[in-house]
């Protein structure tokens, strides 16, 4: 198996396609957290009164808050002083009101990314809201989505023009305290998507937003808040992709779902932070609070992720499962590879009685990266014939890499049935020897057969994203094995 | 000459197997190869598919003109040569048809040719799914997974008559399966026989020989071709067993070392 490993790491060392960097002006704040910054992003952003003392009142908790140090992730401490909280690039007045306003260099950086901004150009049925550091840079196809009554824009223009829904909101599923992170995403927060698909409402297009970090020494803090309302049914999907820097950047964004009687909310992601080099230089710290409410009876929520990307991973999608025959779902796949880290997992809170939820996680580790699944099964003493179903696979490639699973359960009822199920395969040397002798270069045996380890998962993706999905992984994987 | 094999000596983990093997194997023969278990009869079919760990010691081996050790796993795949493995691998989440679209397409592109169009692809497929009486849901079925052991060996055969190699190697591809799976297994066979193919088909019985009647049959004991002959051979072992064959085997290694 020698040139196995030697492979894996051609593979590992493939290099970030998104890498690049685009020069252009921006109105940057200097680096530094105090509540005159606070006040300076909310004041930038004209933002009504309630906002501000939200967002104070956040700072103020989150001052007397500790990083958590619970994960299993390593990080030289961050100098919370040292990053700059608001960067946006420049632009005339109040921002770009139709796309031959926006800078050509970032209608460039999004087509480069693959992301057209132009409608006429975009990937069909796909509505897109491009965010670049800490604004919203444009969103696609608002005419044609306000014709079915659903509201996609940034959240700083919802803020504008729907406040009371952001207020009534925002905070209700992720409150402001909730974690260290989450707090200095409440107090700091520049932009990030909001949608509200009314009653009845199925959302005739995918969603998406794209992130993008460009400037340097800056952190990304976003803020995106999904309402469906009765009976109603999105499908929303993030991307995102970072410079190549020698610095690590924190990403530290909260994402608020909320699922009203009968409606379904199915979130995917697909990150490709910049994941450091080989080294582990640099890279994106992805520390994300993410959490749907199933607020009404028969409401569903389903997260999917694919996480190849950032240095360090720390985002556990969650589901309140509050109304009764509420569903919730986790598909997750991390690729760690290089020196990356990633503890990701899910929580599922069964509140409501014959609630449901299943969480398929596959963990892949190559290089020295190590992945941790940690996960909470939780069933309250109310909930009556909960469901769970987990299960949590992890692939090795190579033997520098980790893997480990931290199932936690808590069951307060006795009609719940819970069951788990987890695994750790090394990729396995009759595998790659039965496809090589079908002709196939070991690069492509191995690709096949992780992406066959991911099938379940890729398989809950939007199409257009599974196959972005997939080839994302091939080129993470790319002399990473074999 | 397709296949020149000259004192082979291999190794696996250090541990010598294959003792000095001689085979010669012509476009349009088939080579049946039987031996008592533990005889070498899969090193030899993995050495020759090139798979990693078997250590060649000495001796050599020519493939169409070409040193064949110098060749990687896929080059040998590519050039023509399948094993039909004796374990068939299992590889949960990818469909047989995703295999076999790689594998045909990865020649493809050793040869320089473009990728098979879809549209002919699948009527290759749907063909050849019928030759070897296989159900076509099959195809969309992880590869192997979950598959009895007559159906991994029909797979194989399938992905055989697919890839249409220039050497198949059948490692004990008739062991287990029924006499109605044997006959499909033998059909797809013979169909593939032809003036520009050869065929070694491993086997520990004669029973497949009787609907692959082979030109040649030898017999492997203790990592060395200790008799060679014709069909006769064949069902002279069924009758008197590999005892007598082993005995001479050791006979001969005693003299050797002796
Ligand atoms: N991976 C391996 N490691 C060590 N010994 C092996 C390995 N594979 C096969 N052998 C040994 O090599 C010998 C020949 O095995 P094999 O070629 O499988 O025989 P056959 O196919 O004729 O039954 C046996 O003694 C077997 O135990
Ligand atoms: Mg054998």
């Amino acid at each position: 198996m020698n040139s196995t490993v030697s492979d894996l790491d051609e593979l590992v060392k493939r290099e970030y396609e998104a890498g690049f960097v685009t020069d252009i002006e921006s109105d940057t704040l200097p680096p530094g957290l105090g509540e005159d910054v606070v006040s300076i992003i909310s004041a930038k952003k004209n933002e009504p009164a309630f906002m501000l003392e939200w967002r104070l009142q956040a700072f103020r908790r989150w001052q007397k808050m500790q990083e958590p140090g619970w994960a299993q992730v390593k990080h030289p401490a961050i100098d919370y002083q040292a990053i700059s909280y608001y960067s946006a690039p420049k632009q005339p007045g109040d921002g770009p009101q139709s796309l031959d306003e926006v800078d050509p260099k970032l209608l460039e950086t999004y087509n480069k990314l693959g992301i057209p901004l132009e409608e006429q150009k975009a990937l069909a049925g796909v509505a897109v809201d491009a965010v670049f550091d800490s604004v919203s840079v444009k969103t696609t196809f608002r005419e044609t989505l306000a014709e079915a009554g659903v509201i996609f824009c940034s959240i700083s223009e919802a803020l504008q023009e729907h406040p009371e829904l952001v207020r009534k909101y925002l905070g209700s599923v992720v409150p402001t305290g909730d974690n260290f992170y989450a707090a200095l995403n409440s107090a700091v927060f520049s932009d990030g998507s909001f949608v509200y698909i009314p009653k009845g409402v199925r959302c005739p297009m995918e969603l998406s937003t794209y992130f993008r970090i460009n400037a340097m020494n800056t952190g990304q803090f976003e803020r995106t808040l999904i309402i469906a309302d009765e009976g109603s049914y999105v499908s929303y999907l993030e991307g995102c992709t970072a410079p190549m820097r020698d610095e690590n950047q924190l990403h530290a964004a909260v994402v608020e779902l909320i699922a009203m009687r009968g409606a379904e909310i199915k979130y995917s992601t697909v990150q490709n932070w910049y994941p450091g080099d080989e080294q582990g230089r640099g890279g994106i710290y992805n520390f994300v609070t993410k959490r749907g409410a199933c607020r009404g009876d028969n409401s569903k929520i389903s997260w999917t992720q694919v996480e190849t990307g950032s240095a360090i991973t720390w985002k556990y999608p969650s589901v309140l499962l509050e109304g009764d025959n509420a569903i919730g779902e986790f598909y997750s796949v991390a690729l760690t590879r290089h020196m990356q880290q990633a503890d990701t997992g899910t929580k599922m809170v069964h509140i409501g009685n014959n609630t449901r939820s299943t969480i398929i996680s596959k963990g892949i580790s190559a290089g020295r990266g190590q992945n941790t699944y940690r996960g909470l099964v939780k069933i309250l003493k109310g909930a009556d014939n909960a469901r769970n179903y987990s299960q949590c696979d992890s692939l090795l490639l190579g033997d520098r890499c980790g893997a480990h699973t931290f199932p936690y359960l808590e069951v307060s009822n006795p009609t719940a049935q819970v069951e788990h199920e987890a695994t750790t395969s090394k990729i396995s040397e009759d595998q790659l020897f039965y496809c090589m002798q079908r002709g196939l270069s070991e690069e492509d045996a191995i690709s096949l057969i992780v992406n066959g380890f991911c099938k379940e998962v890729f398989k809950k993706l939007p199409m257009e994203f599974a196959v972005e999905a997939q080839k994302l992984l091939d080129v993470s994987l790319e002399g990473a094995v074999g | 000459m397709m296949l020149s094999i000259k004192n082979l000596h291999a190794s696996v983990d250090g541990k010598p197997i294959l003792r000095g093997i001689d085979l010669e194997v012509k476009a349009g023969e088939v080579h049946a190869i039987m031996g008592p278990n533990g005889s070498g009869k899969s090193t030899l079919a993995n050495v020759l598919a090139g798979r990693e760990n078997y250590e060649v010691t000495s001796g050599s081996v020519h493939y169409l003109g070409e040193n064949l050790l110098e060749l990687a796993t896929e080059e040998r795949a590519c050039k023509g040569i399948f094993l039909a493995f004796q374990y068939p691998v299992e590889i949960p989440g990818v469909s047989n048809i995703y295999l076999l679209k790689a594998a045909v397409n990865a020649r493809r592109k050793y040869q320089g040719l473009d990728e098979l169009p879809a549209v002919e692809f699948l009527k290759l497929v749907k063909e050849k799914v019928k030759l070897v009486e296989m159900k076509e849901e099959f195809l969309h079925r992880s590869v192997n997974e979950g598959f009895s052991g007559g159906e991994k060996k029909r797979n194989e055969i399938l992905q055989m008559a697919i890839l249409e190699p220039r050497l198949a190697i059948l490692d004990e591809t008739d062991s287990g399966l029924d006499i109605d799976a044997l006959k499909i297994v033998a059909k797809g066979v013979n169909t593939l026989r032809g003036p520009q193919r050869a065929m070694i088909l491993v086997t520990h019985y004669q029973r497949m020989l009787d609907y692959i009647v082979p030109d040649h049959v030898h017999v492997l004991a203790h990592g060395r071709v200790v008799k060679s002959g014709d069909k006769s051979l064949a069902l002279e072992l069924e009758e008197r067993g590999y005892g007598w064959i082993e005995q001479q085997a050791e006979e001969i290694a005693a003299a050797v070392t002796g």
